[in-house]
């Protein structure tokens, strides 16, 4: 792949190319998937579980190679450690606190691993970089927690500062899988709008996955539904809705239809998509990626 | 078991134990009068550790030295080659093998080899305790580091960071209760290396004197070893307790202060 500066100023920031994934052997989690996502583009991806939504993050992020096909981030094939073309932020479905370190300096791992933040970590960790991630606890109700212990917080706590961990390091891409769903319907609904003024003051690349469809069509620009296992996307929608959209706005009869449309193809890739699954991963749907 | 009791009675019935044990051996050996040279009462062995002291010290001085230097060059070098191990599937299937053989060695058969090569004295003593204190060491570093959770090595992967800074960000530090773990082990099993050596060929050391005074009959001097070699024990124990509870409170959740 040439990636010369004027070609990769052009190039969807995310390219997945007929990408297939395969378990141990015989599990097809993502079956000849072609995604293209713009820079600064925020793409939510819903589907039944088990549809190889997570499957396509982790490629994205590097922590899992295609068995076949490309996936190209910023102009650059991942897969080998420490090749990462640009900034990427993370908050997984579990929120992987490391246990030994304070929430406080759980959030600033990553500017002490990615540059250019890494050179300057020993001298501002005390400074700059600890009133920016004691910020970002703020922003999402946490302040005053820096100083606990991951097991002293409650899983939405949790959840919660590892939104701040993905985001501290201002990345290029940021994927998110579930990031809210341990949370309770109204923390949620905050965060959606902390998430979208994030989102139109620094637009960064988003690839979110989610089971909650308002959550989508509140967030996302384009929404991509993929169908139950083996994955692939069936339906790729833009949602054009003005921003900031407001919860209020999530009540308009648009938006209803919108997640109701979803949810009518979400249903028929559970059921009729039976039929195009191999008979070989059958017995393994409860398998999730 | 009824609940525990409270932290002064815990102390202060182990302490009146052990004064108990002692009492009962000073009343049951003039009871039953034992000879000094089967088995010197506890009074006689203290008069023995005081009047003494003056040429006993060097000795006790001799082990501590011997024991900690093998024990941190055994620590040295098991953390090396466990941060090897531990960190490829591969190294630590193809190695594990070698390292069971090398451990079921009994590390008294390779002091007379340390003395071929090194003489008597201070040297294979080090070597014998440094030896002893390697495996423990590598096979739990070793251990630590093969299971880590992949969950929290992702946490840097994404981040694009190098192998060194995942090891030195997760790996190691999950490893540590390991490590403390068997730094105990590896501290009473370097002193165990270091007094064997000394008993068998060095001319220096506590073992060395238990050596001559067993040889003169000097039973009570035999004893008042043995307590000094006790007492190093309690101590060096001690001490790695105490650094372990400092580097790994982490892992003991519930003791600080309650969740939120």
């Amino acid at each position: 792949m040439s990636d010369t500066p004027s070609a990769s100023a052009q190039r969807p920031m995310i390219e997945l190319s007929d990408v297939t994934v395969r378990y141990g052997g015989n599990v097809v989690a993502l079956d000849n998937t072609t995604l293209r996502i713009d820079k600064g583009d925020f793409v939510a991806l819903v589907g039944p579980s088990g549809c190889g939504k997570s499957t396509i993050l982790k490629l994205v992020a590097g922590l899992l190679e295609p068995t076949a096909g490309a996936a190209i981030v910023g102009g650059r094939e991942v897969g080998a450690i420490g090749s990462h073309a640009k900034r990427l932020g993370l908050a997984f479905q579990n929120p992987t606190m490391l246990p030994w370190l304070s929430i406080l300096d759980n959030v600033m791992i990553p500017l002490k691993i990615v540059e250019p933040f890494r050179q300057d970590y020993r001298r501002k960790r005390k400074g700059e970089f600890r009133e920016r991630a004691e910020a970002l606890l703020e922003q999402v109700g946490l302040a005053g927690f820096g100083n606990k212990r991951p097991w002293q917080l409650s899983g939405g706590m949790l959840q919660r500062a590892s939104l701040c961990r993905a985001l501290v390091h201002e990345p290029d891409i940021l994927l998110l899988d579930e990031p809210f769903g341990a949370l309770d319907q109204f923390t949620r609904e905050e965060l959606w709008d902390t998430m979208q003024d994030l989102w139109i003051n620094r637009r960064p690349t988003v690839l979110l996955v989610t089971h909650d469809l308002r959550e989508s069509a509140y967030l996302a620009s384009r929404i991509c539904v993929m169908s139950s296992r083996p994955g692939r996307i069936i339906e790729d929608q833009r949602v054009t809705f003005a921003r900031p959209r407001t919860l209020e706005s999530s009540y308009q009869p648009d938006f209803t239809t919108l997640v109701q449309q979803l949810r009518m193809s979400i249903a028929e890739a559970r059921a009729p998509g039976s039929s195009q699954t191999p008979a070989a991963s059958r017995p393994l749907e409860e398998v999730s990626v | 078991m009824n609940k525990p009791l409270p932290r002064w009675r815990r102390n202060l019935l182990s302490f009146s134990a052990m004064i108990g044990f002692f009492l009962l051996w000073e009343v049951l050996c003039r009871l039953l009068g034992v000879s000094e040279l089967v088995l010197p009462v506890p009074s006689q062995i203290a008069a023995v550790l005081i009047d003494k002291m003056p040429i006993l010290w060097p000795h006790t001085q001799q082990t501590l030295m011997t024991t900690l230097i093998g024990f941190f060059l055994g620590v040295f070098i098991g953390l090396l080659i466990g941060v090897i191990i531990g960190s490829s599937r591969v190294a630590y299937d193809i190695a594990y093998p070698l390292l069971v053989g090398f451990s079921s060695i009994p590390k008294v058969a390779v002091v007379p080899i340390f003395v071929v090569w090194f003489g008597s004295g201070t040297i294979p003593a080090i070597l014998t305790s440094m030896v002893i204190g390697i495996f423990p060491v590598v096979v739990n570093v070793a251990t630590g580091l093969a299971t880590t959770e992949p969950e929290l090595e992702d946490v840097l992967r994404v981040l694009g960071a190098k192998k060194r800074d995942i090891l030195w960000n997760v790996g190691l530090p999950r490893t540590l209760p390991y490590l403390f773990a068997s730094l105990k082990i590896a501290l009473t099993s370097a002193f165990i290396g270091t007094v064997l050596a000394e008993t068998v060929a060095s001319n220096k050391g506590i073992g060395n004197v238990m050596m001559i005074a067993s040889g003169n009959f000097d039973v009570p001097l035999v004893f008042a070893g043995l307590f000094i070699l006790a007492a190093l024990g309690v101590a060096l124990y001690s001490v790695s307790a105490l650094l372990e509870n400092r580097f790994t409170s982490w892992t003991q959740r519930g003791k600080g202060s309650e969740a939120a």
